[in-house]
């Protein structure tokens, strides 16, 4: 019984009032939130939430990528006949820029780290940039899909074989690709409010923490692509 | 006792008024409460579809609807009870409220999405509630297609975004509790000293995160296909609806320990505090919610058996559903004989966790029948059916979230419900469940079809029994919901411990201050350390 008490009575690890612990109330830090011990606890807590987050995502993309895999499997002609149907090119072009941002978003986390306030910026806004630029690619393919009468349910006509199949695979690319699109653009968004304060001399050095986690976001977005790409774009080529 | 005698700081009710600070609050105390009587509502609505239904089926004829109305009114009922009640239910009020109490933490890790996931959690229920009172819908909680998609009338779209968006909340609500079990504890709080509530709650976080975007996006493609006809899951447009179960109840059979491993945990809580010991094998109880949740990832063709599966994975999935009642046999075994020399205090919430048990255990028993082949092709979608699952979430869960709400009322309230009507409650609800949901089981058994409202006349008196039972448990449920109401103004106070319970949640005072602890809580004790007695000898 008695011990019971000693656990969790009065024993105080961090004085909470001013004048009861004396002189080891050390002021907090502003960036640190009021439930938080120590900036590591609160950087900690943040990490792992956005890994967590991202676990979920992958679930997300990955019924999609099962449901794609179960019905390759099954129209394994049809989906290689979809597949002619997308720009390689494009896809391709469009694989580098996302990666080249990536390795923008790296440096950008990088200065971010060494305190380089004039670096900072420019690689945030690159990486934007690219990032604003694969939207406008992908886009582009979408415009030509249309084009082709290649839009499920509103405009689809598919001269061949097996075109309900091919309408199938479509979809799921345009729900696999959308998915990501919407993604990255969410991405953008949190990255152009990250310039806004990296312009204002913010997010360097001890306070680069939120740039770690779009850090995190921004390979994951990028990650998926690179399994999307050859998924979609590659199919039965040899 | 002692630790009392300074000042009481004022509590995360009263520290301010008005409905502006309730609706942007961050205190996850203060969100537990709006989940609380926003699941409160929804299981009202839910209860009402399951009234209606009991009383149509008093009579074998069909005589108070038809089967469009029958066929919406168990829609709603699944719909709403699973989703928007039994899914929240003690995550989002008990675990909200005790997560960061029990850890001896300020808050969760993220207060302002926790609010957020409230707020849409929110906007699901109301696109559900508007797809119900503009037409129905009449899918059964499941969506099966081709139905779903091509041959229903009614709201299926708005139904689906409702639980899309509702689904949100539940990932954001396992996020914050994984993030805060994990970074939050106070020193010296270390993993196997974790209440057997945060253990459960942590096994149901993982399978919220993990589970609950499979089903976003197949509902999602359900959708997708209702509105642009093209074939993802209906065979005649070249999809394949077996897919579509696959998808659905990678998340559905998951989901159904979301169900019930916090009620598990709240047992494991309320049977240390009633029986003031250490609950018996702490360790074993602690891994088996973490095993319950991997193995219920891999169980989910069991709902398929006679849906068309290889032979192979059927006795596949027919082993491992076996599994599941291991660690399940487990935490039974454990609080049975955690019982064994405890020191037993029969109050209202070791009730619910005796009859939580007891429940538990014929529910999870009647499912190794469903698991074993044979027996499932006989008695698949019959009442069987119906009885198992109730058993497993009404007689569990919904025990345990009234044990629950009991144990920690005046925790949260600062206020003591009457003990006397308290008993008297539970003794209903427990005698009202058997008697609805017994006689389920024997029609169920002689096949009595589920989702059906006209039926052969010799499963009449089966049905009447089951209405009388569902009356007698309405009584039940609405017994607590006016006296824990009456105890707000009525009730006496309640000291900052009054079960006499070990954990931090009755270190502070009741109700809790808005930062929940005056001084930063240091852990130096096993858990449940309850004064050991003089053993008896022989």
């Amino acid at each position: 019984m008695a011990e019971r008490r000693t656990t969790l009575s009065g024993r105080s690890a961090v004085p909470t009032a001013p004048g009861l612990g004396g002189h080891v109330a050390a002021e907090r830090p502003p960036a640190l939130a009021e439930h938080f011990e120590t900036l590591e606890q609160q950087h900690g807590v943040n990490a792992l939430g956005m890994l967590v987050f991202l676990g979920s995502e992958l679930m997300f993309f990955g019924m999609l990528f099962t449901v794609y895999t179960a019905y390759r499997l099954r129209y394994p002609e049809a989906f290689a006949m979809g597949s002619r149907h997308l720009d390689l090119a494009l896809g391709g072009i469009n694989t580098a820029v996302l990666i080249i941002s990536t390795l923008m978003m790296a440096l950008a986390e990088h200065s971010a780290l060494r305190g380089e306030r004039r670096w900072l910026p420019r690689y945030l806004a690159l990486a934007i940039l690219l990032g604003l630029l694969f939207l406008g690619i992908k886009g582009l393919e979408y415009y030509h899909h249309a084009q082709e009468q290649l839009l499920p349910g509103f405009a689809f006509s598919f001269s061949g074989p097996a075109a309900e199949q091919v309408q199938l695979f479509f979809l799921l690319y345009y729900a696999m690709t959308g998915l990501h699109a919407v993604h990255l653009t969410a991405g953008i968004g949190v990255a152009c409010v990250m310039l806004a304060l990296a312009w204002r001399g913010g997010l360097l050095g001890a306070e680069h923490w939120p740039l770690e986690m779009l850090g995190l976001y921004w390979n994951f977005v990028d990650i998926i692509w690179l399994f999307l790409f050859p998924l979609l774009y590659l199919v039965g080529r040899p | 006792m002692s630790a009392t005698t300074l000042p009481a700081p004022a509590s995360y009710a009263t520290v301010s008024y008005g409905l502006r600070s309730w609706l942007l609050t961050t205190d996850h105390k203060r969100i537990a409460i709006l989940y609380m009587i926003s699941i409160t509502v929804l299981f009202v609505i839910g209860g009402l579809a399951a009234t209606l239904m009991r009383v149509e089926l008093l009579t074998p004829g069909g005589r108070l609807m038809d089967d469009a109305t029958y066929n919406k009114l168990f829609s709603v009922h699944g719909i709403i009870m699973v989703f928007f009640f039994l899914i929240p239910s003690i995550p989002t009020v008990l675990g909200n409220f005790l997560v960061p109490l029990m850890i001896g933490a300020r808050d969760l890790a993220f207060p302002r999405l926790n609010l957020a996931s409230w707020y849409i959690f929110m906007l699901g229920a109301a696109f559900m509630l508007w797809a119900i009172f503009t037409g129905g819908i009449d899918t059964g909680w499941t969506f099966y297609t081709p139905f779903s998609t091509s041959s229903s009338t009614t709201k299926v779209v708005p139904a689906l975004l409702g639980i899309f968006i509702s689904g949100f909340s539940s990932i954001l609500t396992g996020l914050n509790f994984i993030v805060t079990i994990h970074r939050m504890r106070a020193p010296g709080l270390t993993w196997f000293r974790l209440p057997l509530f945060l253990w459960s709650l942590y096994a149901t976080s993982v399978i919220l995160v993990l589970a609950t975007p499979v089903l976003g996006m197949t509902l999602v493609l359900v959708a997708l296909e209702r509105v642009l006809h093209v074939g993802i899951f209906d065979p005649a447009l070249g999809g394949d609806p077996l897919l579509f179960q696959h998808m659905f109840w990678f998340y559905s059979h998951p989901a159904v320990y979301v169900m019930i491993l916090p009620g598990m945990g709240v047992t494991s809580e309320l049977i240390a505090a009633f029986t003031h010991r250490q609950v018996f094998g702490y360790r074993f109880v602690a891994l088996a919610s973490v095993a319950i949740a991997v193995l219920g990832f891999l169980v989910w063709g069991h709902h398929m058996f006679v849906a068309g599966m290889s032979v192979h994975a059927a006795l596949i999935f027919s082993i491992l559903s076996y599994l599941v009642a291991i660690p399940s046999a487990i935490k039974v075994f454990n609080w049975t004989a955690s019982l064994h020399r405890g020191a037993i205090s029969l109050d209202t919430p070791l009730l619910y966790a005796l009859g939580f048990v007891g429940l538990f255990t014929i529910g999870g028993l009647t499912g190794l029948f469903l698991a074993a082949l044979a027996i499932d092709v006989h008695v698949t979608d019959t009442y069987f059916v119906i009885a198992h699952f109730h058993y497993i979430m009404v007689g569990g869960m919904v025990m345990a979230y009234l044990g629950g709400l009991h144990y920690w009322w005046p925790k949260i309230t600062g206020r003591l419900y009457p003990e006397i009507w308290g008993k008297l409650a539970a003794l209903t609800v427990f005698l009202g469940f058997n008697l609805t949901f017994f006689p389920q089981y024997i029609m169920g058994y002689l096949g009595m079809p589920r989702r059906y409202h006209v039926y052969p006349a010799e499963f009449q008196v089966f049905h009447v029994l089951s209405t009388a039972g569902a009356s007698i448990l309405a009584v039940g449920y609405l017994l607590p919901l006016v006296y824990f109401l009456l105890s707000l103004w009525h009730g006496q106070q309640a000291t900052a411990n009054p079960w006499g319970a070990t954990g931090l949640e009755w270190q502070t005072s009741s109700p809790p201050p808005p930062h929940n602890f005056v001084d930063k809580p240091v852990v130096t004790s096993e858990p449940y350390n309850y004064p050991t007695r003089e053993p008896a000898h022989g």
